[in-house]
């Protein structure tokens, strides 16, 4: 057990949303959710999927910001359900987050240095001036920036990526094992992102900090994440090895998502044409069955009746949640008589 | 994509365009002299980083400039006829007519109180006046097939769509006057993938079925890719690279054009991350020479003096850097090619 630094075990999370005539309507944003991070090596696992496809209700719960419904949360053998508020305060400190939105994190009114000595009295790192700065260079400078240039500074001066960044160091000087990044890059602009994504590799790759990195877009996931899981409607669509997945997508839904990402270049255009489903076809949730049903081209009768499970595909955690790949499914194709 | 071999036929022209931010300290030069040409059915592709001035150029290009900014100066020509000066009556009459926005955010630039077809009705009946009813409805019904949005949307308030629907609802408006030109101020960056190519798709058919010409302001070079035919990147308020799609990603000339495309992360191949930081230099005081000359690899002594030109380097592709030096033959070369070259 102690092999796993996280582990989410069945994890559910429903919503209850009221409606106008009185009655409530549950909305599921996570299904039977399981995922796994083992303590060594460390690594990035990215969360992809669109909006509502409860990649960040996935966040929050990690974070402890929202009880599950079901399911376990366990980190470092420990059910964070059940920790007493010693252990809740350690895990507080092992598991960091890093959120979307650079410019809403900062109170405009305190300089940077704020950031990183209200941390610093909070978990009690450093008794001296001396050392409190010196704490801080450190931390500034794994990711790339130096305490002279940055810490007199308020937020506005600085840009969306050199914020990230701050937000990288402040959730390292914790020396978390892990941390939570939930979209650190979407509103930072393309030139700047790439100086996230590499604070995040070095801290991986020289600190052995793991990551939960939470997105939508999928390049940047290629271009660092080491396992992927693509979520759909809150249940798993596809998951494995990111180049694997992406290179060679077996979900209907993940396969329309990884065409639909424009290519950068100009000779390699769109093909075809996709639409989508008239919307009162999106919301019909379907509470048994396959979350995709309704927008599938390759929807079979069995797709309605119980939710797909997670099929292997070749490579050992290549796996999809498609009957596709059900090996009774792949034999009455080859031979529809039986 | 398109027709190559047509008569370039400018439809707006923009000349020396400034547009300036008053702040306590100094203007901020949001936009500081940019020039180019729209053709006729032509998409042109607005690039740089935030702060590079893109949307402040689009609303100075649609007169929506507001204070603290202010145009400062240029010429912005739709046909021939000068946009600047005009009264706001007169703006009144090109906009939605010639010239239409689809604006960042489209979604939340809807009222949220009106159904979809009497926002695009007071469009038409502010520009046209007074219009039968059946006429009206089906005008609209076909507008709305045109963007791909079934009838019911007719009878919808926004409340009730999805953002790709308010998205191209937005565009139904944009095209309910058939204008001669549309700005799209990142139009489809709020929306997840798969509904950001069915956005994009339904822009470009409307665009080939109305031959209307086309300014997309944007940051993802990937849609930049699939939907444009040419690319003007900006930097700190300045143009610094004009060229045709395929110049751009295939042979980008300006250093930090190549530094925009080497930046675009790939889906085919794993690379090496490239590091920038962003705008260096404080946008009310830019210093002399070259905008880009503290982040340029390449910065030379001349660079720090001297504001480069734009040069033609290539059939179409401009470029405003120092390094390419005109031979007596007109062709263009390198200086870093050159050996021996101090």
């Amino acid at each position: 057990m102690s092999e796993m630094l996280l582990e989410i075990r069945n994890a559910s999370k429903i919503y209850k949303q009221r409606s106008v005539d009185g009655g409530s309507r549950d909305v599921v944003a996570l299904q039977d959710f399981n995922l796994s991070i083992p303590k060594s090596p460390a690594s990035i696992i990215t969360i992809a999927g669109e909006s509502g496809s409860g990649k960040t209700t996935l966040a929050q719960l990690v974070l402890g910001f929202t009880r599950l419904t079901s399911g376990q949360i366990i980190f470092d053998g420990q059910d964070i359900s059940s920790a007493d508020a010693h252990q809740i305060k350690d895990y507080r400190r092992q598991v960091q987050a890093v959120f979307q939105d650079p410019f809403g994190v900062y109170n405009p009114f305190y300089r940077v240095e704020h950031v990183f000595s209200t941390v610093i009295s909070n978990f009690k790192l450093a008794n001296n001036q001396a050392s409190r700065r010196a704490l801080m260079e450190k931390a500034l400078n794994i990711v790339g920036l130096h305490g002279d240039d940055v810490l007199r500074k308020y937020p506005h001066q600085l840009s969306g990526g050199q914020r990230q960044r701050i937000m990288m160091a402040r959730a390292y000087m914790i020396s978390p094992k892990l941390i939570v990044a939930d979209e650190p890059v979407s509103m930072v602009d393309a030139s700047l992102r790439a100086s996230i994504l590499d604070v995040m590799i070095r801290l991986k790759e020289e600190i052995g900090i793991s990551f939960l990195y939470i997105t939508h877009d999928l390049s940047t996931a290629y271009q660092i994440g080491d396992q992927i899981y693509i979520l759909y409607q809150g249940t798993i669509a596809e998951k494995g090895n990111t180049i694997n997945v992406i290179d060679k997508p077996r979900h209907p839904y993940v396969q329309l998502l990884v065409d639909s990402v424009p290519v950068p270049d100009p000779d390699i255009k769109w093909v075809g044409e996709i639409n989508l489903p008239s919307d009162e076809e999106m919301r019909t949730s379907v509470n048994s069955g396959c979350r995709f049903y309704p927008r599938c081209p390759s929807r079979m009768e069995r797709c309605l009746a119980a939710q797909p499970p997670l099929y292997k595909i070749d490579e050992i955690d290549h796996q999809a949640s498609c009957y596709l790949y059900d090996e009774n499914e792949v034999a009455a194709i080859l031979n529809p008589k039986s | 994509m398109s027709q190559r071999n047509n008569q370039k036929k400018p439809i707006l022209e923009v000349r020396d365009l400034r547009v300036y931010y008053e702040t306590p300290k100094g203007d901020v030069l949001a936009v500081d002299g940019i020039d180019f040409d729209l053709y006729e059915g032509e998409t042109l592709g607005l690039v740089g980083e935030s702060g590079s001035g893109k949307s402040t150029a689009a609303m100075g290009i649609l007169q929506l400039t507001v204070p603290p900014g202010r145009i400062a100066g240029g010429q912005v020509l739709l046909e021939g006829q000068s946009l600047l000066g005009l009264s706001e009556e007169q703006l009144r009459e090109f906009r939605w007519v010639k010239l239409a926005l689809i604006p960042q955010g489209a979604m939340n630039s809807l009222n949220p109180t009106m159904r979809v077809s009497d926002q695009i009705k007071d469009v038409i009946i502010a520009h046209e006046g007074k219009t039968a009813q059946k006429e009206l409805k089906e005008r609209i019904l076909e507008l709305l097939s045109t963007v791909g949005l079934p009838g019911r949307v007719y009878d919808l308030y926004p409340h009730e769509l999805s953002g790709g629907m308010k998205q191209r609802a937005c565009i139904a408006m944009a095209i309910a006057l058939n204008p001669t030109v549309i700005v799209a101020d990142e139009a489809t960056s709020a929306l997840d993938v798969v509904v950001q190519r069915v956005v994009a798709q339904t822009m470009l058919k409307v665009k080939e079925k109305l031959g209307v010409s086309m300014i997309m302001i944007g940051h993802d070079m990937g849609l930049m890719a699939q939907m444009v035919d040419r690319i003007a990147v900006m930097y700190a308020g300045k143009i610094v690279e004009i060229a045709p799609v395929r110049d751009m990603f295939n042979d980008p000339k300006h250093p930090y054009s190549r530094l925009l495309i080497d930046s675009v992360p790939s889906l085919k191949e794993r690379k090496a991350l490239k590091i920038t930081e962003g705008i260096t230099h404080d946008p009310r005081n830019p210093p002399p020479g070259c905008i880009f000359q503290l982040r340029c690899p390449f910065v030379m002594d001349v660079c720090r003096k001297d504001a480069p030109p734009m040069q033609e380097v290539k059939p179409g592709q401009l470029v405003a850097c120092h390094l390419y030096k005109a031979n007596e033959d007109g062709s263009f070369i390198n200086v870093r090619d050159v050996v021996g070259n101090t």
